[in-house]
């Protein structure tokens, strides 16, 4: 069944940042991004393979810690591989500055 | 010689369902409708353990094509292999009746479906047939104002119902590596057997359902290379030549004696079938 997970990021800057990447396919997640309206960012995850919560953790930790907007994240996933989860988060964080 | 000139083409298939929509619209008019961030997702999906996408798999943009209003409908082969929802048919069919209004307003408004899809969202079952029937409907109203153009590019290729829809449409545009066909090789193979169709065979495959074939067989108006500047020229052609004299769904009687001509109880040869479906006519 899909697990949701839910993370929270504290102290943020306001942004205006927007933006949309990736498609739900096999091996591949979406990533919506946007003005989350608090001074915290909020990450919402629905993944269609469950039991990888620390996984997911530790990859948004990571990019948490050289991202710092307020945004709102949301991630529709398909079993993608850690490493695809960060190039598409990078992915939105770019298209968001274009 | 391998003719090299491909590499210097911008690839149509590569693009995502967004990013092909988008490169049909004269530059800076494109605007979506329904996009991912309002969230008009499928309610059916996650209670069965599939993720939803945030736009199920359907963009929808208007803008100006060749200087004419149009709106363009987009089914992205990568989400449940472009598989026809509740949601994702009631965008299809809202974009199309829209446009049905635009046109009885006496503003010209024509559609462009990029389908890629095996038809009917088998986790929706009936949703998704009602879809198609009002898809189906809908194509039918619009064709009577402006032109409805089907593309299929690749790599999915358009089936199942959809693939019926595509036949209502005014022109039909495909590549080589594009397929159509009602039921998929693999669906006859599991119904009637391997040696009916076998599904493992890829040249088989696009002897019967590709690009090449469906074009040769008069199915189709323009087969492009996968070339996003030669796929933008044939929707444009199409969309400025308005509605054609007779759809080809309209020509009951010319289609019925061509089926006429074939008899299903030999295994016809690809070449064979098409030589004898044009025979004595223009396709």
């Amino acid at each position: 069944m899909i697990e949701t997970l839910e993370y929270e990021y504290p102290d943020r800057q306001a942004t205006t940042a927007r933006a949309h990447v990736g498609a739900v396919g096999s091996g591949d997640l979406e990533v919506l991004l946007e003005p989350s309206g608090t001074n915290r960012a909020q990450v919402r995850i629905r993944t269609s393979v469950s039991g990888f919560a620390s996984t997911w953790k530790t990859v948004l930790d990571r990019f948490f810690s050289r991202y710092d907007e307020a945004v709102r994240i949301e991630i529709n996933d398909a079993g993608a591989t850690p490493g695809t989860v960060a190039l598409r988060l990078e992915q939105a964080v770019e298209a968001s500055r274009r | 010689m391998t003719d090299w000139r491909f590499l210097q083409r911008k690839s149509f298939i590569e693009l995502s369902g967004r990013e092909r929509a988008q490169a049909l619209f004269d530059a800076g008019t494109a605007r979506e409708l329904l996009g991912p961030h309002d969230r008009i997702e499928s309610p059916w999906l996650e209670r069965q353990g599939v993720t939803p996408q945030a736009d199920d798999g359907c963009v929808i943009c208007k803008g100006l094509i060749g200087g004419e209003a149009a709106v363009v409908v987009a089914i992205d082969g990568a989400f449940q292999g472009g598989s026809i929802g509740e949601v994702s048919g009631a965008k299809m069919c809202a974009a199309l009746d829209l446009a049905v209004r635009d046109n009885q307003r006496g503003n010209k408004m024509s559609a462009v479906l990029l389908i890629e899809t095996g038809g009917v969202r088998l986790q929706e079952a009936n949703l998704g047939l009602a879809a198609i029937a009002e898809i189906q409907a809908s194509i039918l109203a619009l064709r009577r104002y402006a032109p409805v153009i089907a593309v299929t590019a690749g790599t999915v290729g358009c089936f199942g119902g959809m693939s019926l829809a595509a036949g209502l449409a005014s022109y039909m545009v495909m590549t080589r590596e594009a397929r159509l066909g009602m039921n998929g090789p693999e669906v006859i193979e599991q119904e009637a057997g391997v040696d009916e169709f076998d599904a493992s065979d890829r040249a088989l495959i696009w002897a019967i359902h590709g690009g090449e074939q469906r074009y040769r067989m008069g199915l189709v108006d323009a087969l492009v290379d996968d070339d996003t500047a030669q796929v933008v020229s044939a929707v444009r052609t199409l969309i400025a030549k308005g509605l054609p004299a007779m759809h080809r769904s309209q020509q009951v009687e010319m289609l019925r004696e061509r089926t006429r001509r074939l008899d299903p109880s030999t295994q016809w040869e690809p070449a064979e079938f098409c030589a004898t479906w044009t025979r004595g006519e223009k396709a």
